[in-house]
């Protein structure tokens, strides 16, 4: 319990410092506070793994009076890949502050940003509230938005704004679901939720819900954003958004089709759902294929990979829930989520390097990259396997499992999808590999320390080994995984 | 003992991968000592195992890693035939490389990947279920992929772009099969043959073809053949072990897996899909010895070779009469020893003489006698020449087709022998025969390159000369097939 509320609160403590401690004390302080936060989200999960899932009661209430608090294995999972993506990117920050001259906004801004962003995604992931997810969204996405905009460029702020009224669009959306909830029942607590009386009004509440939240996950068609504000922040925010951002309110669809509200999950609505996951794998594949900056490549590809994981709504939820391969398909795509995490903060703290030693991410300037800088090399190549879904990495294990579902419940196209998007995926990294490795370099690059060189290769390192030692976290995720066979009817 | 030694045999050289990789460029002494010290302790290992498995021991070692999804390591009688066919190489090789490379760049990066590449091999001849062999077969795509593209010039980086284009669907054909049969019959095992009633036939027909097309890429069966000749752009140790050891073997191998441990070869009679391969393996054969005839480049003459001759291992596997799977599995070992030498013989044409193609080698023969011994050696066993290794297993394979009701075959198997004499011979008498070209010279005062070639063409004359022997690869796969797949 002390773990969860460390969590929740050493990031917060650590961004008040950030903004109000003396210029000097600022950096050090963040990095403290990342650190013992990753300490608490690392601890968290040994708690979890040893005596399952975690509660705890907002001031002693119990709802529907209070607010509860629960880290089961997926929220202190995600938790954990938060705390390293965090940590990594943290160091990172560090370096390229150091190396660029960053204005002076982006040097007071990004810590506490960060932090905020770490503790309200920590928050996502354990809250059982719907109108306390809907609060710490909002958090989420204004910390994200302000992230997007911190250089200050022209293409920055249009691209942050853009974003926000997206993001806005959705909040409202989700913020009518919530209403209409809370009209009908009573209650927003997920557990309450699920033993609830069925009411008219619930489909639709659950429609605006989902709508809202497929705009801020930025699945097909509503990626529209997501591209242009991940690729013109700076590299380390980027790795935030793409890994990171998505992901809380991915989590909170899971959990409103899996926990809340199972009972609604018509054939139709999965359908819907899987088709839109399964667009976007082939559209976002399309277009990372068509660019020629590398942000802009890594970028289009986090909607591809966002879309594999909606294939979990067919393959897991509704009547298939019960079958015997849910809990295979459920878990393959929390490991997806995992493992692109990993992957992707990896890619852009790569492109975070490349443009402070070449000035440029265009992959006619990054050719011969990996002679003069192997680690990035090295990494980029790691993360690559990872995202075309290759063994034996962490995507390969979460493609498998997907994979495995959709022949054992006879739904074909969605291993077609998969297979289609590995193959699209290999063609899109290709081209940036192939620059990266080719023999040539026109123009020395700045020298780059090895220290930083390290990080986006630990974080590539990672989600390969996510893949070769997948037993463990996939027992982890099962610790209180829902099952709405026995909650549902 | 029993489950550490798969993995021990892994870590040989997965360890000496993992390290090399961080070694300086000049620390040439260490990295050579890591390689040489891997591929004799492998040796030794698997010498000795050799020796327990006849005996009747066995060895396993599983590593889940999700539900249906476990890591099974495994020693058997096939796995030991490849894997000590792919050791001894791995090791001629291994000299052969750091010979011929010297104090080239990258070689930190090369070896590296060249180790990798070996453990993949290992793994894939250990690999005890399907997926398991999955794996360690995206893996050793992974690792060969830096060592095609090692010289990183335009046809370097061509040929590793078109072996993955290849390799990629390869493998996501492979997958589907394997999942799509998994679905029906859980985890395959090698050792206990599923159960395939709960699929009807068409669908397992599919899914024979899923399985032929995702292995037949890395075998170069026409039509999926077209990234092997193109690359031969890469260093001679790595087409050396691309097309004798690592590739090309591992796609016959699995070929060999699925048709016996998979489907096994009653299965496959009554889907009727035994006919359709053994046609596909006759054409290659041909097309591949047609295509050789017209290359003017030695490197890229055997490379059609090599799609020819590994389908000898289809076919026999394909006939799945006794004899003609013993014929398939002894060329698994005998093309090996016979491409190997053919190999790091043009390697040596290459870095010695300066010839690639081949109306340079006129009169070499008294120039770099060793080498053109040797090539000789290769290029008669590969006609099936008796008493070489070649003949033996087109003897078998010959007189597997009449076991099996297929006497067409042999008509394949003489027509590839007159092209194959077609595309030899006029080599052979270049080297011997044709006076020497003016201001060609050559020499092959190089023993690190030319030992192992020597090796390997006196193995080619053993292995035919002591075939009656039970040590013998044809005594060992005689052992398999009376064993394991008997009637």
């Amino acid at each position: 319990m002390t773990a969860l509320v460390a969590g929740l609160t050493l990031p917060l403590l650590a961004a008040f410092a950030a903004i109000a401690l003396p210029m000097r004390a600022r950096v050090p302080a963040a990095l403290l506070g990342a650190g013992l936060t990753l300490a608490a989200s690392l601890w968290l999960a040994v708690v979890v793994w040893q005596t399952g899932p975690v509660t705890l009661s907002l001031g002693g209430w119990q709802p529907p009076i209070g607010i509860a608090l629960r880290a089961d294995g997926l929220g202190a999972a995600l938790g954990v890949m938060t705390a390293l993506v965090m940590t990594a990117v943290a160091l990172a920050a560090r370096h390229e502050m150091a190396a660029s001259v960053a204005g002076p906004r982006a040097g007071f801004g990004f810590w506490p940003l960060m932090l905020l962003l770490w503790a309200t995604m920590n928050a996502a992931f354990v809250s059982r509230d719907l109108f306390n997810l809907y609060v710490v969204l909002e958090l989420i996405t204004l910390s994200a938005v302000a992230l997007v905009a911190i250089s200050g460029k022209a293409e920055a702020i249009a691209a942050a704004l853009r974003y926000l009224l997206f993001a806005l669009a959705g909040s409202l959306l989700y913020l009518a679901g919530v209403v209409l909830t809370y009209a009908a029942h009573g209650t927003l607590d997920i557990s309450l939720l699920a033993a609830r009386m069925a009411a008219p009004s619930d489909a639709l509440a659950l429609g605006l819900m989902t709508a809202g939240l497929l705009v801020k996950t930025a699945l097909f068609p509503f990626h529209v954003w997501l591209p242009h504000a991940h690729s013109a922040a700076p590299a380390p925010a980027s790795a935030l958004l793409s890994a990171l951002v998505p992901k809380a309110s991915l989590l909170i669809l899971l959990r409103l089709w899996f926990e809340a509200m199972p009972d609604l999950a018509a054939p139709a609505a999965l359908l819907t759902l899987a088709s839109l996951g399964a667009m976007a794998v082939i559209w976002g594949g399309l277009l990372a294929l068509a660019q020629a900056r590398l942000k802009l490549i890594v970028a289009y590809s986090t909607v591809a990979q966002l879309g594999y994981i909606f294939l979990v709504f067919p393959l897991a939820g509704g009547d298939g829930g019960a079958q015997v391969w849910a809990a295979g398909a459920w878990t393959g795509a929390i490991f997806q989520t995992l493992s692109h995490g990993l992957a992707k903060a990896a890619m852009f703290l790569v492109a975070g390097i490349y443009l402070v030693a070449m000035g440029s991410d265009r992959l006619s300037d990054l050719r011969g990259m990996a002679r003069a800088l192997p680690m990035t090399g090295f990494a980029f190549a790691l993360a690559s396997i990872t995202l075309m879904g290759l063994p034996p990495s962490g995507g390969f294990t979460a493609k498998y499992l997907l994979m495995t579902a959709a022949f054992a419940s006879g739904q074909w196209a969605w291993a077609l999808v998969l297979a289609a998007g590995g193959l699209l995926a290999a063609a899109y990294l290709y081209r940036p590999l192939a620059a990266i490795f080719a023999r040539e370099s026109a123009v020395a690059p700045r020298a780059i320390p090895r220290s930083w060189q390290a990080i986006p290769l630990g974080l590539a390192v990672l989600s390969v080994a996510l893949g070769l030692l997948s037993s463990v976290p996939f027992e982890f995720l099962q610790i209180g995984r829902p099952d709405p066979a026995a909650e549902g009817l | 003992m029993t489950t550490a030694l798969p993995v021990l045999l892994l870590m040989t050289s997965l360890l000496p991968a993992g390290v090399t990789f961080f070694l300086a460029q000049d620390s040439h002494a260490l990295r050579n000592a890591l390689q040489l010290g891997g591929a004799v302790l492998k040796l030794a290992l698997i010498i000795w195992m050799l020796f327990a498995v006849a005996d009747g021991a066995a060895y396993e070692a599983e590593f889940p890693l999700a539900p249906g999804l476990v890591v099974l390591l495994r020693v058997d009688a096939l796995a030991l035939l490849f894997i000590s066919l792919s050791a001894t190489l791995w090791f001629l090789t291994t000299i052969y490389a750091i010979a011929y490379f010297g104090t080239k760049a990258e070689l930190s990066r090369f070896f590296g990947f060249f180790s990798l590449c070996v453990a993949a091999t290992t793994g894939l001849a250990l690999s005890g279920s399907l997926i398991s062999f999955f794996i360690f077969f995206e893996l050793l795509t992974l690792s060969t992929w830096p060592l095609v593209a090692h010289k990183q010039d335009k046809p370097s980086l061509r040929a590793a772009r078109v072996y993955f284009a290849y390799a990629l669907p390869g493998s996501a054909a492979l997958l589907w099969a394997i999942i799509w049969l998994e679905s029906a019959t859980g985890p395959v095992l090698f050792t206990e043959p599923p159960d395939l009633s709960g699929l009807d036939p068409a669908a397992l027909r599919a899914i024979f073809a899923l399985f032929i097309i995702g292995v037949g890429v890395k075998a170069g069966l026409v039509p999926l053949h077209g990234w092997l000749p193109a690359a031969m752009a890469a260093p001679a140790p790595v087409s050396a072990l691309l097309h004798a050891v690592a590739v090309v073997k591992a796609g016959a191998f699995g070929v060999v897996r699925v048709v016996y441990d998979v489907f096994g070869a009653e299965n496959m009679t009554a889907l009727g899909v035994g006919v359709p391969l053994a046609i596909v393996a006759s054409f290659t054969i041909i097309w591949g010895s047609v295509r050789a005839l017209q290359q003017d480049e030695i490197k890229k003459r055997l490379a059609f070779s090599t799609v020819s001759q590994v389908s000898y291992i289809v076919l026999g596997a394909a006939l799945a009469s006794p004899l003609a799977m013993i014929g398939g599995l002894v060329h698994l070992i005998h093309q090996g020893l016979m491409k190997i030498t053919l190999f790091f013989c043009a390697g040596i044409f290459d870095e010695r003489a300066g010839v690639k193609r081949i109306d340079g080698l006129n009169g070499m023969g008294a120039q770099m006698p060793w080498t053109s011994a040797c090539f000789s050696i290769g290029a008669l066993g590969m006609i099936g020449l008796p008493p070489l290794a070649g003949f033996v297993s087109k003897f078998y394979l010959g007189l597997g087709a009449l076991e099996a009701g297929a006497p067409w075959v042999l008509a394949v198997l003489l027509a590839s022998t007159f092209l194959n004499a077609a595309y030899f011979l006029p080599i052979l008498y270049r080297l011997w025969f044709l006076p020497l070209a003016s201001g060609a010279k050559g020499d092959d005062r190089a023993p690190g390159l030319v030992v192992p070639a020597v090796v390997t063409a006196a193995a080619t004359v053993g292995v035919g000369m002591l075939a009656a022997s039970p040590i013998s690869p044809l005594g060992w796969a005689t052992l398999i097939v009376t064993q394991g797949y008997g009637p």
